[in-house]
């Protein structure tokens, strides 16, 4: 299993052919107190930078884009009753959807969690 | 000599006693007030109604079978629920009401004295016209002030608030391209705008894309340019923007955008400021909304109602929403969809039911008359400035990002700059409140950084001005220094700072019975 | 100037602290070619208040106002009393000139208001929430029908032949920008609705089917059939309510099974106007909260743990959500609101049954008294407080002629449905409490006159 990240600081674990999507600890520091979130369903069909889900602070809604082209196996129910998960524990069950890796390559330009760690510093 | 028997002897008290706590939670003249749920009853009424006569009933055997669970009071009830509530409410009549781009000036009480005339507040919007000439009348008069006061060829009055406006002006463009076959997909719009600008050009089906802003707050005309093509549909810019600034390139703006075939939307929000010095129409606008309860002094009522005529220009006049008002020889007509084709076969359709804001249109009206084109001259030199007197005399403690570039217009923007570790413009906000004011226009515009955005109005005095400025010089000094009373104000508020996360996360917006379950659907 | 309170004095005290040296430094930004040299040429100047009250007093005297004739128009818009203590309170300054509740430590009398007002809303139209109320009935109708598109994502709308022909041209409006379809209908002059038309309407595109209760024409029918054929197909029933003070007297929308029911206000606590403002009413099931349009108010509590109030769920607006919002409305209605809530208060549920009764009784007997006129049918089999009269000939000629006799007796469908000339002779009568007995007989007798 490896993990990625985006700029958009969504992370993306990869298990095989199935990619576990989330926000990252800055992003959900940055957002404050999530109120709400929402996940695609099962069988939605996501494009790599489309939107793919929402997540709601008081006073700031955002979109979070597919980071990789696929089809949605699963988003997290849990959200839904207890956002604050996302606050909690946002790089473990405060994931947001699982989708089917369709092309391996969409992988290649995501940073790794150094890189990553550098970006944020440099914000 | 005579010895006081009552025991009633008067003693200054000791003031260390204000955090007593009271058996009511009231806190003398500050009354604590339940939900009519919790004090009312469903049997319970304020209203006393004659028996109906004997009637076999016609209901199509759809009687209401189960209680609705709505709690009535008794008048003596109702006036003290009702007044108590309204005692924790900042007001115009209290104070200085600073926020930006709302433009919470005085309301005139004859406004209300004449909407509630009954020639005017008891007429039916059916009612055959033959029976409401005054009424339509009033509505034309406002109309010939509002098209001669911006320059512009006609004026939509049905929109029943600013963004309604917009819609329509929106729409109107839409129509005006579709007509020629010119199907546009991009609406231009500056990263300042307010919010219901991209709202409404996305709710028309437009693209909504961001123009960047220079460094003096203004629109990047280079970069506008550079957008325009044949995809783009128009402009919506609002000026005076709300850094609360002049769009010094305004005509030039107009000019392009025309040159390649678009509108150009004014947002007319902030027209208090301009209003009787400058007509927008000589600056090429195509469609403007005017905010009366805004520009106007219509109240605001704690939100609404509104109102937001449109002008248009020759341009786009043809494609209005219904109805219109038409003098014809003596009479007043009102063009509806049946007599539309006659001369408005292009009107994109009807907005609302009904004619419009007939109840602000007679506030607005008055408050026209009562200034005249010189007293309306008057309202614009004073609100700017007040404004620029408020800029003037706190840019040395707060700082004013775009002050150095040239005066503002009827509004002071300052930023979070320089404020202590942990100190933001909310804690700010919130100490204004323990002064007596009611808080700035906060983070917005979304352009600068902790923006705080005052809009004083006309209609303060300078004592008052200057009573406001020392406040919130107190309190910026205290952010800075980072007095930690600040991060808990407000203090004497009727609530301290509310749990917002705590509302969104778990929704509760309808009261129920602790302990009666509501039956489901 | 009575509205300014600064003196010259103070003007070149400020122009000097600001360092200008006149009130035009001020404007320099403006292009030169737009500066205009003095006041706007072609208008009058300032005008006392008396001036300007006598101006006003003219122009309203040439208006026929409904409480100095004997009056029968509704379809939308109905005059009821309203008791004195509502435009007592809704003029109390702390009310009238606050703001929307944006800082609620200090607005916590509006955004009470608001919630007690939304629980009310939600219970008189038999539903789980109601937002902080829309623009008017019509607005809220078509945001219903935007809504039911966003939450089944398709794009066809069924309307009832007997919704309001405004609401139906208001909507019209908008689809022709959104690419909306609507399967919209004229009503026929008859007892007979078009329920099953919609019945057979109703399939796997359908997002809604929007029904007015009690319909243009005063009719009542049981939405249950609707609400379980759009159970079935996954369409939304929207349900719109003109006059709710019927709902004293007749069965919920939402009981009978609709899943967002909107409405007009104006009826309880808001008057005439000419039209507006008035105020919308939002009410739907829980479920579809976030999908919902406008303001809503929530509770919640302070830092000492006291109950308050906030403006809530707020990135559904344009505010935030800017291009992305489910609406770009920005304002509500909240005076009216308020209004329409103390009205309710003062009446409570006791208070609306009698008086909704009152207007059931009052409208039965005048329809028994003018279908008594030769010639003129009662269309209705069912109504509450407003019904529709068959007449021998156009009914908008005589409603113009019955108004030279001061009488303003009702609306024509003719000017509802120009160029319908199968609707030409109807004419819709409301009879609230306001009419009396004396006032039906004159409008019987003065409509047997004109016909004849």
């Amino acid at each position: 299993m490896s993990r990625y990240f985006t700029e958009e600081h969504e992370w993306i674990e990869v298990d095989g052919a199935i990619v576990t999507v989330g926000i990252t600890d800055y992003a959900q520091s940055q957002l404050g107190d999530i109120v709400f979130v929402e996940v695609p369903a099962a069988g939605t069909v996501l494009k790599k930078g489309g939107d793919a889900a929402v997540v709601e602070s008081v006073k700031a809604a955002s979109d979070v884009y597919a980071p990789v082209t696929g089809t949605v196996t699963e988003g997290n129910g849990a959200l839904e009753g207890d956002p604050a998960l996302v606050n909690s524990d946002p790089e473990g069950d405060g994931w947001f959807f699982k989708l089917t890796l369709s092309d391996a390559s969409e992988l290649d330009g995501l940073m790794d969690e150094a890189t990553y760690k550098a970006f944020v510093a440099g914000l | 000599m005579t010895i006081n028997q009552s025991g009633w002897r008067p003693e200054s008290g000791n003031a260390e006693s204000a955090d007593a706590v009271t058996y009511t939670g009231n806190r003398a003249l500050m009354l604590e007030e339940a939900l009519i749920f919790e004090i009312g009853d469903t049997e319970t009424t304020g209203i006393d109604f004659t028996k109906p006569p004997a009637h076999t009933s016609r209901l199509g055997g759809l009687e209401r079978n189960r209680p609705m669970g709505i709690p009535g009071l008794s008048e003596p009830e109702t006036v003290r629920h009702y007044t108590r509530l309204s005692r924790q409410n900042y007001a115009i009549d209290l104070g200085l009401f600073p926020l930006g781009s709302c433009t919470m000036k005085h309301n005139p009480r004859l406004n209300e004295k004449v909407a509630r005339m009954k020639g005017f507040a008891d007429i039916h919007p059916l009612a055959p016209t033959q029976s409401v000439q005054g009424a339509l009348e009033v509505i034309h008069q406002l109309a010939h002030w509002l098209v001669t006061l911006t320059g512009m060829k006609a004026v939509a009055m049905s929109p029943k608030a600013g963004a309604h406006g917009e819609l329509c002006g929106v729409l109107a463009i839409r129509a005006a391209l579709e007509a020629r076959g010119d199907a546009r997909s991009v609406i231009l719009v500056p990263e300042s705008a307010h919010g219901t600008n991209p709202a409404t050009a996305a709710f028309a089906g437009y693209a909504v894309e961001n123009i960047p802003a220079t460094t003096e707050g203004r629109v990047d005309l280079d970069a506008l340019k550079s957008r325009l093509g044949p995809d783009v549909a128009g402009v919506m810019i609002t000026n005076p923007n709300t850094c609360g600034l002049f769009e010094r390139d305004m005509k030039a703006i107009s000019d392009a955008v025309h040159d390649a075939g678009g509108f150009v939307y004014c947002d007319g929000a902030n027209f208090n400021a301009i209003v009787g010095r400058v007509r927008p129409g000589d600056l090429g606008i195509d469609a403007m909304h005017i905010n009366l309860h805004k520009t106007f002094s219509t109240p605001h009522g704690g939100g609404g109602p509104g109102s937001g005529p449109v002008v248009l220009s020759e341009a786009l006049a043809p494609f209005a929403p219904l109805p219109f008002i038409e003098k014809r020889s003596d009479a007043f007509h009102l063009i509806e969809e049946e007599n539309a084709s006659e001369d408005y076969g292009q009107s994109f359709g009807r907005m609302t039911a009904f004619h419009g804001q007939m109840g602000m249109y007679t506030r607005a009206l008055a408050y026209i008359l009562s200034h005249g084109a010189d007293g309306l001259r008057q309202v614009a030199e004073d609100a700017v400035l007040n404004a620029n007197y408020i800029l003037r005399s706190l840019d040395d403690v707060l700082e004013a990002p775009f002050g150095p570039s040239g005066p503002c217009m009827h509004e002071a923007l300052f930023t979070d700059a320089g404020l202590a570790e942990g100190f933001t413009t909310l804690d700010i906000a919130k100490g204004m409140i323990d002064e007596g004011y009611h808080p700035m226009t906060v983070y917005f515009p979304l352009v600068v950084h902790g923006a705080m955005l005052i809009e004083p109005t006309e209609t303060e005095s300078k004592a008052t001005l200057d009573q406001f400025i020392g406040a919130l010089r107190s309190v910026a000094l205290r952010a800075k220094q980072g007095d930690p009373a600040l991060k808990t104000a407000p203090h004497f508020a009727p609530r301290r700072r509310l749990d917002e996360m705590l509302a969104a996360r778990k929704p509760v917006l309808v009261w129920k019975e602790p302990e009666l379950p509501v039956a489901a659907e | 100037m009575r509205y300014l309170p600064l003196t010259q004095t103070d003007r070149r005290a400020m122009l000097a602290t600001i360092g200008a040296g006149s009130i035009d430094d001020l404007f320099v930004d403006v292009p030169v070619e737009a500066r205009l040299a003095g006041p706007v040429a072609g208008l009058p100047h300032q005008a006392s208040e008396m001036a300007v009250e006598r101006h006003f007093s003219a122009l309203a005297r040439k208006n026929m106002a409904a409480a100095h004739h004997p009056f029968f128009l509704g379809c939308g818009a109905y005059k009821h009393h309203i008791p004195a203590s509502v435009d007592h309170l809704i003029q109390r300054g702390e009310f009238l000139t606050a703001y929307t509740p944006y800082q609620p430590e200090i607005a916590q009398g509006t955004l009470q208001m608001l919630f007690e007002f939304q629980t009310q809303v939600a219970r008189l139209l038999g539903c789980d929430v109601a937002n902080a109320s829309m623009y008017d009935g019509s607005t809220a109708c078509w945001e219903a029908i935007s809504m039911a598109g966003r939450i089944t994502k398709r794009k066809k709308a069924i309307l009832s032949s007997g919704l309001h022909p405004h609401y139906v041209s208001l909507a019209k409006t908008m689809a022709k920008f959104t690419g909306d379809t609507l399967d919209a209908a004229v009503p026929e002059l008859s007892d007979r609705t078009d329920c099953d038309r919609l019945l057979a309407s109703i399939d796997g595109e359908t997002s809604c089917v929007v029904v007015q209760y009690p319909d243009i024409l005063g009719r009542i029918e049981d939405l249950s059939p609707i609400a379980a054929k759009c159970q079935e197909t996954g369409a939304l029933l929207v349900a719109v309510v003109t006059e709710p003070v019927a709902l004293g007297a007749i069965r919920s929308p939402g009981e009978m099974g609709a899943d967002i029911v909107v409405g007009e206000g104006q009826s309880i606590g808001v008057g005439l106007q000419f039209g507006g403002p008035y105020v919308g009413l939002f009410a739907c099931k829980e479920k579809f909260v976030r999908q919902m349009p406008g303001r809503l108010c929530g509770e919640t509590v302070d830092a000492e743990g006291k109950r308050g109030f906030v403006l809530t769920l707020s990135t559904r607006e344009q505010h935030i959500r800017r291009e992305k919002a489910t609406s770009n409305i920005c304002t509500n209605a909240g005076l009216c609101a308020l209004a329409f809530s103390i009205h309710m208060t003062l009446l409570g549920e006791r208070g609306l049954r009698d008086l909704a009764a009152l207007n059931h009784a009052g409208a039965v007997a005048a329809a028994d008294r003018l279908v008594k006129i030769p010639g003129v049918e009662l269309v209705n089999q069912s109504f509450f407080n407003e019904f529709t009269l068959k007449l021998p000939k156009e009914a908008r000629p005589v409603i113009r002629a019955l108004a030279e006799c001061k009488v303003l007796g009702g609306v024509s469908l003719g000017r509802l449905y120009p160029g319908e000339a199968a609707l030409e002779n109807g004419l819709v009568v409301a009879v609230t409490e306001v009419a009396t007995r004396e006032d039906v007989e004159i409008f019987a007798t003065m409509l047997e006159e004109v016909l004849a």
